[in-house]
């Protein structure tokens, strides 16, 4: 038991007024057609059976090192950027698969990355840790916490001095609200009205942390006024909620009325990384609460209720998504092993390497 | 044709030919752009180009230098200017663990050309927080190149160079050296300097002295003293930290057999430790003595004008080290 266990009912009452907090009803906008809600769904499964495969694999020993998943965080990823459009950026955090596929990334790429193989997004340099998928306009993971703020805001610079169209989604966690970089971009990309989002995916928990713990008001979304920017919080189990906000978000935007602070929140009933043993937290009631809340279940239902499509149409795309994983898994073990000769590759550019090595 | 010009000049000049050359070229930094840098280096940017491509920012240096990266990762050119290098400190994260590392890590889908400015250097009472240099730090880095340049001709041309590469460059100016005069082409020759190639200084056959920075200048003095006493030092200015031309060092000792190394920095774990190992690697058979470093003392700067120029290297140290290298202490 964790050394600061509260009672179960005491947990469970904690987690009802958070659900009642947070929960919005599920509603598509106009602007998606059935097609587009379908979408949403794809990559949300898409995502929930890649990261599913993910724990298993490193089990055993196909990945190496850290990886991190993005179950239950699904809504979020695929929300906001069914809201974006071609040619917009995003940053993401060291839990980047599930921006990856959101963004239309291709999962075999990633899988072999995860596999550490030179096909891979990132030749094997990265893994799951610094994942990008540049071409996607997905402009990577990192391992700092919060360090993708101003990064993001050097993008959304970028859109301002060359007078282009396009918008950059700052995701970052709970745990980097709290780095002083955070603050900063969100200050200096407000003062410059530059076209930047920043979304926080606020699970609740930073490894170890309560996020009850870390700050004293609980709402993220709060800070917005020190910024004098908009701040709003919304469901991050409802991918329409995400959507709707960025959507809204981009819009200012694109107009040059500066960046929002967007929070979602969900809760991340998993471990931090896949070997975290979770003793910090009682999960005998947080688990089956969370699997009452899940994002790709809920989706689910609201398909079928609302008729864009009956039982046996969503298990078909399921299991096309679950194939499309195995595939990925597949293609990726055969992916050769990166060489000795690579080793210097991509340190400098191309001309610098020509010119002095590396050494 | 040429011109005598400071190094101050010499740097502003190179902002405003790259500025008008470039458009995708902007610089981010506290006092850039109205007041044009204390030292007027940027003087007349932000009139000619405009607050889109020179902005004064708010005092965040990891913002300055990650939101510099954010730019140049999608098509900018950025130049980050630190006010004193000594805050470069709080931009570390962003430069150590992004700048350096996001090509690599991203399997070179990533450009990052970006260079961070900064003056460094002691002398001048501004104390422990206003006058280090941390070309070592840097070097350290794999990913990052380090540029010192000491004369007008290579600050401008060494800064066209550091603004046209594809890769992070930290470039560093000494506070001392901006009223250093030197030759340099007219206005409208366009020149560069290239990375990794060290300057001969002064030609000499008993003792070769690479010297980093403001150091160089001392060096040529204590050569001068030297050479009354019949002592010839050859006198070698790398330019770069990183890259680091180690070929015109060992070309020198194989003539001098002789080696000294000195920087203003602190001496331990210092840049010489570096230089000093790789030519002992190298070329350890040319070396007729143990290699020499004549470096800062480890202590922070003290404000005390004695005192600090007790912890700042000297000319006089330099000529010192020479005669008992050469038994004539």
């Amino acid at each position: 038991m964790p050394i600061s266990a509260i009672s179960m009912e005491e947990s469970l009452a904690k987690l009802e007024k958070y659900k009642k907090e947070v929960m919005q009803e599920m509603k598509a906008p106009p602007e998606l057609a059935a097609e587009d809600q379908l979408e949403i769904y794809r990559k949300m499964a898409l995502i929930r059976e890649f990261d599913t495969n993910v724990k298993d694999l490193w089990k055993q020993n196909f990945i190496y090192g850290l990886a991190h998943a993005y179950l239950g965080a699904e809504a979020v990823a695929v929300g906001a950027c069914t809201a974006l459009k071609k040619g917009d950026f995003i940053t993401s955090t060291h839990r980047g698969h599930g921006h990856v596929i959101a963004m239309g990334g291709d999962v075999k790429k990633m899988m072999s990355e995860l596999m550490g193989k030179a096909d891979g997004y990132c030749k094997g340099k990265g893994g799951s840790m610094h994942i990008a998928a540049v071409d996607h306009g997905m402009l990577g993971a990192t391992g700092i916490v919060g360090s993708g703020m101003p990064i993001a805001v050097g993008s959304a610079l970028t859109a301002q001095v060359l007078k282009k169209d396009y918008v950059t989604i700052c995701f970052h966690g709970d745990g980097g609200t709290n780095q002083g970089v955070w603050h900063e971009s969100l200050n200096m990309s407000a003062v410059w009205n530059l076209p930047v989002i920043f979304l926080c995916e606020n699970n609740q928990w930073a490894i170890s942390m309560p996020y009850e713990k870390a700050a004293k008001n609980p709402n993220v979304a709060d800070r917005a006024i020190g910024y004098g920017i908009p701040g709003v919080t919304v469901d991050g189990f409802n991918p329409f909620a995400v959507y709707e906000a960025v959507r809204d978000a981009a819009i200012l935007a694109r107009k040059g009325e500066g960046p929002t602070l967007i929070e979602a929140r969900y809760y991340r009933y998993i471990g931090h990384f896949v070997a975290d043993d979770e003793r910090y937290r009682d999960t005998t009631t947080s688990k089956p609460w969370a699997e009452s809340m899940d994002p790709v279940k809920r989706m689910r239902e609201y398909l079928v209720q609302s008729g864009i499509a009956d039982e046996t149409r969503l298990d078909e795309i399921y299991a096309s998504m679950a194939k499309e994983v195995q595939d990925a898994i597949e293609y990726a073990k055969a992916a050769p092993e990166p060489t000795a000769a690579s080793l210097y590759t991509d340190l400098y550019s191309p001309e610098f390497i020509a010119k002095y090595g590396g050494e | 044709m040429s011109r005598i010009i400071t190094i101050k000049q010499a740097l502003n000049e190179a902002h405003m030919e790259e500025f008008a050359r470039d458009p995708r070229i902007i610089i981010l930094g506290c006092d850039v752009g109205i007041r044009g840098n204390p030292f007027g280096l940027t003087k007349g940017l932000l009139e000619q180009f405009g607050s889109e491509r020179v902005r004064d920012t708010p005092i965040s240096e990891s913002a300055i230098v990650g939101t510099c990266l954010g730019a140049a990762a999608t098509g900018l050119r950025p130049i980050a200017e630190i006010l004193f290098s000594d805050w470069i400190t709080l931009g570390m994260d962003q430069i150590v663990n992004q700048i350096a590392k996001i090509r690599y890590m991203f399997g070179g889908t990533i450009n990052v050309p970006l260079v961070i400015r900064a003056p460094v250097g002691a002398g001048g009472g501004q104390a422990a927080q206003h006058s280090q240099s941390f070309e070592s730090w840097f070097s350290h880095v794999p990913g990052l190149q380090v540029v010192m340049p000491i004369t007008p001709y290579d600050a401008k041309g060494l800064f066209k160079t550091a603004v046209r590469c594809d890769d992070p460059v930290l470039f560093f100016e000494h506070k001392r050296g901006y009223e250093i005069t030197g030759e340099v082409p007219d206005v409208g020759v366009d020149y560069t300097v290239p990375f990794g190639e060290a300057a001969v200084r002064r030609e000499g056959t008993d003792v070769t002295i690479v010297a980093i920075s403001i150091m160089v200048h001392k060096a040529l003095a204590a050569a001068e003293a030297l050479s009354q006493l019949g002592i010839e030092c050859e006198v070698i200015d790398p330019r770069t930290i990183y890259p680091f031309d180690y070929n015109t060092v060992i070309k020198s000792i194989s003539k001098t057999h002789r080696l000294i190394v000195t920087h203003e920095s602190s001496r331990r774990s210092g840049i010489g430790a570096e230089i000093v190992s790789q030519v002992v690697e190298k070329a350890f058979e040319e070396l007729d003595d143990k290699p020499v470093i004549v470096a800062g003392l480890n202590i922070p700067m003290p404000y005390n004008r004695t005192l600090e120029s007790m912890v700042i290297p000297s000319d006089e140290k330099i000529k010192q080290a020479v005669l008992q290298m050469m038994d004539r202490a």
